[in-house]
């Protein structure tokens, strides 16, 4: 099973009582508002959940893997995602076979 | 941002909601992410990002005070990695 857009819709649909069509706006703001913080460079605090942080990466070298050929890899910025003590330990308690490859 | 600020936001955009709708909103989508992940699903949010399981192998670790020996037991962590918008998006600023 996977989580996506469409079932958060549906949950905001049958918990929170919003009709469909702001159940679908509402998810889709959610995670635009987050992206936007990022992007503006901001740090997204969620306590409970986790942090998404930016990290800027100095160029460094590279290699095409086919060609072998060295290419370097430019600098760039990324976000990171640091899961919270309650989401770590809710997900440890996993067992192997809750999860199947 | 912190959670209090993007409900302020969200609540901003939705006008015709009460606030208490967007405060519920935003906790029902982040229990429900987190659910997920302690169910062993995954979660794709198309032009953000994906958070999947990561597995981590029992290993032999060593207690810091005392250096004796402990088994680490094998366990999950939660893995988020960047959509392609948001991975552009965000790589725009730098100077």
């Amino acid at each position: 099973m996977t989580l996506t857009k469409a079932e958060l819709a549906d949950l905001l649909f049958e918990k929170v009582g919003l009709n469909k069509r702001e159940a679908k706006d509402m998810v889709e703001a959610f995670f635009d508002e987050i992206r936007a913080a990022l992007e503006a460079g901001n740090t997204v605090k969620l306590s409970g959940f986790g942090i998404f942080q930016l990290r800027d990466k100095p160029q460094r070298p590279g290699r095409n893997p086919k060609t072998g050929e060295e290419i370097p890899i430019t600098a760039r910025r990324v976000v990171t995602f640091h899961a919270s003590q309650k989401l770590k330990a809710a997900v440890e308690q996993l067992g192997p076979p809750a999860i199947e490859e | 941002m912190t959670k209090s600020e993007l409900i302020e936001r969200l609540a901003e955009r939705f006008p015709q909601l009460v606030a208490k709708d967007a405060e519920f909103a935003v906790k029902m989508i982040l229990d429900a992410m987190s659910g997920a992940l302690s169910s062993g699903d995954r979660i794709e949010i198309r032009g953000f990002g994906s958070f999947a399981l990561s597995y981590r192998p029992p290993r032999m670790g060593r207690n810091p005070k005392s250096g004796e020996k402990v088994r680490v037991p094998e366990k999950y962590v939660p893995h988020f990695k960047a959509g392609k918008e948001l991975r552009e998006r965000v790589d725009q600023l730098l100077p």
